[in-house]
């Protein structure tokens, strides 16, 4: 990172109170000094600074550390009570992939909504007064955390099946290709975006988590009970479903107009929703 | 430098902030006063940029807020030193603005002593901070950037006397190296001893600007005697304005009259000896006068109607 102060005395150095500021020559205009204008600020340096954020505190560093704990958790459960069948790298990956659906999307709504909730935007929206800005920084740093979380995902998932196949004195079966790895990624991000979106959306930590909760697991069983019973939502279910399509991508099960569903969708639940909750926040009053 | 023109910020019907004009030049200290809920909160976030403005503008240093390329390097703002996350330690605050800022990691250590947080202090989490302690991090986190204007709402709230000794002593070295220094406050004494001009605003408006001398200038002479009569009538003589407030009980148990008289001391003296009136009592209606302004210009926006503006001195009276 690069630093760009001018070359001035720095305020004080004393440590007692009361402090004084060393007076400094004024000139005519009463200005300090001639100061040469601070280069902006990258949106690079923004996101290190959002990714910092992040788990700067005890309930981001939980948030952090849970990734790898569930993932850990999940693997003994699998191991503890193996299925009836024979182990595969998939099951570990998959099982492990469930919790971390939650834990991303918490990550990335928090990293929004608490510049609202806790009110800390006053602060991040004057030292940065073009918020398009730090929602860009906020998104890409968010995304970012998908890397170390689909690395714990498979490796802590190849551990397991290690571990899984000596328990029961068998080979281990690798039914995951590096393909899989981009799709679980994908899809992860894809589910984070969708909490990042609902966070700018209502700008409210718990109302952001439970609307989240409701699009992740109530409403993908009641488009499920729905589909079952009316033919017509079957059919359409692909095109209208976001969730649907993401599970798909998640086990790497999307083929050929799967695809083109989980553009329609992503297009209609995220892109848009998206476009309003930027403009919302563009505009709204942070106080 | 910093401008405000005709800034006007309606919700719904509610005018929070009507038609508000000042400047605030470098060098010297701006004090922004008016009772709760005036707009002056209002007024410093559409300075800022965090609330959008529905006519007029508002610029720092020649430019809109938002054309600032690095705003912290040079405006230091404090709005609310409660308005950070619960969650993390004052020096993470600090550490967050100075990588935003793109400054030197040692500056946090610096701003830390400016402001008298000790790095025990300084690891604790906000949410175990006194309010004085907010304030004191507030600051540092304005300061950090070193800029050339401060922006600061309510600096004062929840600090000690010794604290806000130690601020206005900060504040006054600032300004006195150039610096642009604009505070708010709805507390008229803490104001009048630190600023070099005066912004008062009642119900959303400017109701006087000026240097504080000049505001000062206008508020007369205070007098006590126990001669009212023949006082005022070599008052009224000579054509000075004056009025009687209540008598009181001096320390011997004998009545002495106040009265407020619009002119400089040195001739409320010469006619009171001219007169042959001896006086108890003889000053600048200075604090008191601006009191009355204060309390006279923001009467009727006052949630707690004063009584008559001009009879209250209880300061004077009973000196």
């Amino acid at each position: 990172m690069t630093t760009e102060t001018t070359p001035r005395a720095t305020p004080a150095q004393a440590s007692d109170r009361p402090v004084h500021v060393p007076s400094e020559p004024i000139d005519g205009q009463g200005a300090p000094q001639a100061r040469t204008a601070p280069a902006a600020i990258p949106v690079r340096r923004l996101v290190g600074v959002e990714l910092r954020k992040s788990f700067d505190t005890r309930s981001g560093q939980w948030l952090l550390a849970s990734l790898g704990l569930a993932a850990i958790l999940t693997t003994g459960a699998i191991l503890a009570w193996p299925p009836a069948d024979q182990l595969t790298y998939s099951e570990f990956t998959l099982a492990i992939g469930v919790p971390m659906t939650i834990i991303l999307p918490i990550i990335a709504v928090l990293s929004v909504t608490s510049e609202w909730s806790q009110r800390s935007g006053l602060a991040t929206f004057t030292l940065v007064p073009h918020r398009g800005r730090v929602l860009v920084a906020k998104g890409v740093a968010a995304v970012m955390v998908t890397v170390p979380a689909t690395a714990a995902a498979f490796g802590i998932g190849a551990l397991g099946n290690l571990s899984g196949s000596a328990l029961a004195g068998v080979d281990p079966v690798w039914d995951q290709a590096w393909v899989d790895v981009g799709y679980f990624a994908l899809g992860q991000t894809l589910l984070l975006l969708t909490g990042f979106v609902l966070g700018a959306l209502i700008r409210n930590s718990s109302g952001a988590i439970v609307a989240y909760m409701l699009y992740g697991f109530v409403a993908p069983g009641l488009l499920a009970f729905l589909a079952f019973s009316q033919q017509w939502f079957a059919d359409a279910r692909p095109w209208v479903d976001a969730k649907y399509n993401q599970d798909a991508l998640l086990r790497g099960a999307l083929t050929g107009d799967g695809w083109s569903h989980l553009a329609a969708t992503s297009a209609l639940w995220l892109v848009i929703p998206m476009v309003f909750a930027v403009l919302n926040v563009l505009r709204s009053e942070v106080k | 430098m910093i401008s405000v023109d005709h800034v006007t910020k309606t919700y719904g019907t509610f005018t929070a902030v009507d038609d508000v004009t000042f400047t605030a030049r470098p060098g010297r200290i701006t004090g922004f006063l008016g009772p709760n809920g005036a707009g002056k909160s209002t007024t410093l976030r559409v300075l800022v940029g965090l609330t959008p403005p529905d006519h007029g503008a508002a610029h720092v240093l020649g430019r809109r807020f938002r054309d600032l390329p690095n705003p912290g390097m040079e405006v230091g703002v404090l709005l609310d030193a409660s308005a950070q996350h619960a969650g993390r330690t004052g020096r993470e605050v600090l550490t967050i603005a100075q990588r935003t800022m793109g400054l030197r990691s040692d500056r946090v250590h610096e701003v830390l002593d400016v402001v008298g947080l000790s790095e025990a202090e300084a690891g604790r989490r906000l949410r175990d901070y006194s309010l004085g302690m907010r304030q004191r991090l507030g600051l540092a986190h304005a300061l950090l950037g070193d800029p050339e204007v401060l922006i600061l709402d309510e600096p004062a709230n929840g600090l000690d006397p010794a604290g806000i000794r130690w601020m206005r002593d900060l504040l006054r070295g600032y300004a006195d190296r150039g610096s642009t220094v604009l505070l708010s406050s709805h507390l008229l004494h803490e104001i009048e001893v630190v600023a070099d001009d005066l912004v008062v605003i009642g119900q959303g408006r400017v109701v006087a600007a000026d240097t504080k001398a000049d505001l000062l200038a206008g508020a007369g002479t205070h007098v006590a005697t126990r001669h009212p009569a023949a006082l005022a009538a070599a008052l009224t003589s000579a054509g000075v304005t004056h009025h009687s407030t209540n008598p009181s009980v001096n320390g011997r148990g004998l009545a002495v009259t106040v009265l407020r008289v619009e002119a400089d001391s040195e001739t409320v003296g010469q006619l009171a000896s001219t007169a042959g009136v001896a006086l108890t009592e003889l000053r600048a209606a200075d604090g008191a006068g601006l009191e009355e302004m204060f309390l006279a210009l923001t009467a009727d926006t006052q949630r707690d109607r004063q009584p008559a503006a001009h009879n209250t001195s209880p300061q004077g009276a009973l000196a």
